[in-house]
């Protein structure tokens, strides 16, 4: 980590859905998506990782040590509205194909944007748990996600 | 009963004959009648597939996608350490060095093949692009797709990195790769449909024994295939559903 890192490093109280929170160090750089690559994890039927490829490591900056059997929102960033989340949820519970774009926090506290596809796995009729493959968005879609997430932000922090 | 065989059509000329080879290898082994049937164009050989006609299919992902989820066939090996990787290429003298420098119009040359395609879509979709803002055209083959950017009838090609890498000196001398994909678990694999079921475990042995004597190991390097590994269910399902996310 880079000296002007430590310096515009900032702690934030994270909030998870299940009522748990984790202090983040935030740092506001961000590593760009890797070309070519594909991000790609899969967790069990509540969200909790069991498998993660090197990419997604990289990205990560976890060990495959620290993401196996943690919760998928070790990466989920403050900026990050939970009715993204809720959509994700609500879409892959039904059984349907989730899109979106995210920007996720690493472990360094920088951050990198994806465009997100998840997908229920079923497995003789049952559902086994999920798989998410990212990749690289477009300059415009992540302005446009950012615009969106903090309008609903806002009117999250509101409520 | 004869079975019959057939081999999606994006392998490399050279390897056309690797292909009789393997095929009279493989009736050998088993001491079955086995025919084998080639296509130049994915459609036709998919209408054939879809109408039931193959028992044994060396296929691209994207059509071992159908065949497991539809058809009931059951992914058996796969040729080691191959990946199907995806090449975008553009002409040696075109001002483009990033996929971001690509606008909107940009003319595509690709091929019928599924997999390729899909891939070298998605790689441009950092530049905004997709089917409705550029002109693709789909040509023959990755040669003829190769010449196009030569003569500067496309901006960008698409390519089953293999080709990509087979196609000749001159050629590639005058191309430039402008992103490559890097994904590593999509692969080629060698399916058996429900009608040959019974056979999995003796075919499974033949192939995975193959390396293991002069004969096999001399037809696998006319295939250009080092060995071929096991693959089961889990791990083909696994494959299938990280294809599933990538198509709409
Ligand atoms: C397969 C899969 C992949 C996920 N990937 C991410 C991700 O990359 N980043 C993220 O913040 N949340 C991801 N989530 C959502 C998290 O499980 C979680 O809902 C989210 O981080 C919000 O946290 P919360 O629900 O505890 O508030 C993923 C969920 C699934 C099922």
């Amino acid at each position: 980590m880079s000296e002007q890192d430590i310096e515009e490093m900032a702690h934030v109280a994270i909030s998870y859905f299940d009522g748990t929170q984790r202090t983040a160090a935030l740092v506001d750089r961000e590593v760009p998506y890797p070309d070519g690559k594909l991000i790609v994890s899969r967790t069990d039927p509540q969200g909790i990782i069991t498998h993660a490829n090197q990419a997604f490591i990289d990205m990560s900056g976890y060990s495959e040590a620290e993401l196996i059997g943690a919760k998928h929102c070790i990466l989920r960033h403050p900026d990050m509205p939970a009715a993204a989340f809720q959509d994700l949820w609500d879409t892959i519970g039904q059984g349907n194909k989730w899109h979106g774009y995210v920007k996720n926090l690493r472990k360094d506290g920088a951050y990198y944007w994806v465009k997100a596809t998840v997908i229920p796995n079923i497995r003789n009729s049952r559902l086994v748990g999920y798989t998410s493959v990212r990749r690289k968005p477009s300059r415009r879609k992540i302005e446009e996600s950012e615009a969106l997430y903090q309008t609903l932000l806002a009117a999250e922090c509101k409520a | 009963m004869t079975y019959n065989l057939t081999v999606s059509p994006d392998f490399a000329p050279d390897h056309i004959s690797g292909w009789y080879f393997f095929n009279t290898w493989l009736q050998r082994s088993l001491d079955m009648a086995i025919h084998l049937e080639l296509y130049d164009s994915f459609e036709a050989q998919r209408e054939a597939m879809r109408a039931g006609t193959f028992d044994l299919i060396y296929a691209n992902p994207y059509d071992a996608s159908m065949l497991v989820r539809e058809l009931g066939f059951q992914a058996v090996a796969r040729p080691a350490s191959q990946a199907d990787e995806t090449v975008i290429a553009v002409n040696a003298a075109s001002a483009y060095q990033t996929v971001e420098d690509l606008k909107p119009g940009c003319r595509i040359a690709t091929t019928d093949d599924p997999d390729v395609h899909t891939i070298g879509m998605i790689m441009l979709e950092s530049a905004d692009l997709d089917s409705g803002n550029t002109a693709i055209k789909q040509h023959s083959s990755y040669v003829v797709g190769a010449k196009s950017l030569l003569n500067d009838d496309a901006d960008v090609g698409f390519f089953l990195k293999a080709a990509y890498d087979q196609l000749s000196a001159l050629i590639r001398s005058r191309m430039r790769v402008l992103v490559r994909s890097e994904i590593g678990v999509v692969h080629h694999s060698l399916l058996v449909g429900p009608r040959m079921a019974a056979c999995i475990p003796a075919i499974q042995t033949a192939l995975l024994t193959m390396q293991d004597n002069e004969k096999g190991r001399r037809v696998l390097d006319s295939m250009g295939v080092s060995s071929w590994e096991p693959m089961n269910s889990e791990q083909t399902e696994f494959m299938i559903d990280l294809i599933d996310t990538l198509i709409d």
